[in-house]
């Protein structure tokens, strides 16, 4: 039994179609195109290769910086969340780096360290790094000082300490540290390959702005939303499935 | 199983200008079970936390038989402390160095009447279940000490007894020495071989009382409240402190 509730986001859904083919016939200009001619760009691009290749370079690079960031600030949120001494030594640190915007990290790469995969993929890292070591480092110092005592007289070792009592108490902070890491690295990559590099999305959106090629730059969008999206779907709602299992 | 000698001076909380325990001297005798009974705020807490080694901040000694050693510890805290994360029986395996004998850790549940909610997740436990399942993890270590801090606070009478008596007897087939905290002078009387009446600021030592009570009668109320009457009656001087 389908009820109203379930069909709601799927109506939604018609109904924003419905509004954009609605509003491209009415202005009936080349820089509205209709959803239909949207999909035929769409279609077209996957079936030559050119957008699975680009999605796929620009995906590769996503994979790499947000792989490298959420290791590094792991690691240095957990150290300054535990270590008072060390938080006030870096703390101005990190307001400094939170404060940077990403543009200016983006130049600066290029200019110091030329145009080159390296200097991209340290740009990104650079701007998502200080926001996941916020993150983490709140949760650090949120976490339950009863069950750390237990752990210690019971004589957990380090590691049986950081994986079953440490983790699992920040498993909300590094999933909220992911989600919006994920749509802030999206954003970043695409002016790093805009400014810098001669593949990827932002690249091929660069160029079809250049050609004032509106349907190219939506079907572009609609890939990079849907491939977000089948993230969110596949691997993150199920790793917060296993991981509070235990909760009523 | 060996003695176990505790000699602690100078604890100080930051907060308190005086030292809040001066030269307190506590020997264990092996397999004995010791109630510590004094006023709450007099720092049982704290006494068990420096002899489990989570407060290094005193001076003064704690010798395991003949050694300078921190003695192992199986330690069931006032809230029992289980990690959420994990089943009643993977809170218990943790705590064990290699993993000990399944069939140790199955008679114990058995013991405790927990075999049916071992895969169950403490959230889903009464209160009452979570204190047995941390009763069972610090047997489980098999402590040289193993260190009671009022685990039967907040429990509802008849649910105190019944953990009680079963705690009383996974400690018939599995002797260790105990420390028990409790501020509760029929609790203590029920459970102790030795009571161990402590003062506030700073905490003494004001008497020691062998319970001469079989432990067949233990569970006789009217025994235990005989025995009661005639202790204040007797020793005065722990009137105060209850």
């Amino acid at each position: 039994m389908i009820s109203l509730k379930n069909l709601l986001p799927t109506l939604s859904l018609l109904a924003f179609l419905v509004i954009w083919q609605g509003l491209a016939v009415y202005l009936d200009s080349n820089t509205l195109p209709a959803p239909e001619a949207v999909a035929k760009v769409f279609w077209q691009a996957c079936v030559s290769g050119q957008l699975p290749f680009h999605l796929g370079v620009t995906l590769l690079r996503l994979v790499i910086s947000f792989a490298i960031a959420m290791l590094l600030g792991c690691a240095i949120g957990i150290v300054l969340g535990r270590n008072k001494k060390l938080d006030a030594f870096f703390d101005n640190w990190l307001v400094i780096f939170l404060n940077v915007p990403a543009l200016v990290t983006i130049i600066l790469c290029y200019v110091w360290f030329g145009l080159i995969e390296s200097a991209a993929i340290l740009a990104v890292v650079i701007n998502k790094l200080p926001n996941v070591i916020v993150t983490i480092r709140e949760g650090t110092r949120m976490l339950d000082q009863d069950l750390l005592d237990m752990a210690r007289c019971y004589r957990f070792s380090k590691r049986k300490t950081l994986t079953h009592v440490i983790w699992p108490q920040l498993h909300p902070f590094v999933m909220g540290a992911t989600r919006s890491g994920l749509a802030l690295i999206w954003k970043i990559i695409l002016v790093v390959e805009l400014l810098g590099r001669s593949n990827g999305m932002g690249y091929q959106l660069h160029l079809f702005f250049q050609l004032f090629d509106v349907a190219s730059i939506l079907a572009y969008t609609i890939a990079f939303v849907a491939v977000i999206q089948l993230i969110e779907l596949l691997i993150l709602k199920p790793l917060d499935k296993k991981a509070l299992r235990w909760r009523k | 199983m060996t003695d176990i000698q505790i000699q602690i001076d100078n604890k100080t909380y930051q907060a308190a200008a005086d030292p809040s325990i001066v030269d307190l001297k506590l020997s264990l005798t092996s397999e004995e079970f010791i109630c510590l009974v004094g006023p709450s705020g007099c720092g049982k807490t704290t006494l068990l936390n420096i002899i489990a080694g989570l407060d290094n901040d005193y001076e003064g000694d704690i010798l395991v038989g003949q050694q300078h050693t921190s003695p192992k510890i199986g330690y069931v805290f006032q809230n029992p402390r289980l990690l959420p994360w994990r089943t009643v029986r993977e809170n218990i395996e943790l705590a064990v160095d290699k993993h000990q004998a399944r069939e140790v850790i199955d008679a114990m549940l058995e013991a405790m009447q927990l075999t049916a909610s071992q895969h169950s997740y403490p959230e889903h436990l009464s209160l009452g279940m979570s204190r047995r399942v941390a009763i069972i993890r610090a047997f489980a270590v098999d402590p040289e000490v193993l260190l009671m801090d009022e685990p039967f606070v907040s429990l509802d009478a008849p649910t105190a007894r019944q953990v009680r008596e079963l705690l009383l007897n996974l400690w018939q087939q599995r002797p260790h020495t105990i420390l028990f905290v409790t501020h509760d002078l029929r609790e203590a009387i029920a459970l102790a071989d030795r009571l161990i009446f402590l003062s506030a600021a700073p905490m003494q030592v004001v008497s020691e009382i062998v319970v001469p009570i079989p432990r067949s009668e233990r569970g006789n109320e009217l025994v235990i409240e005989s025995f009661r009457q005639q202790l204040l009656k007797n020793h005065p001087e722990i009137k105060q402190l209850l």
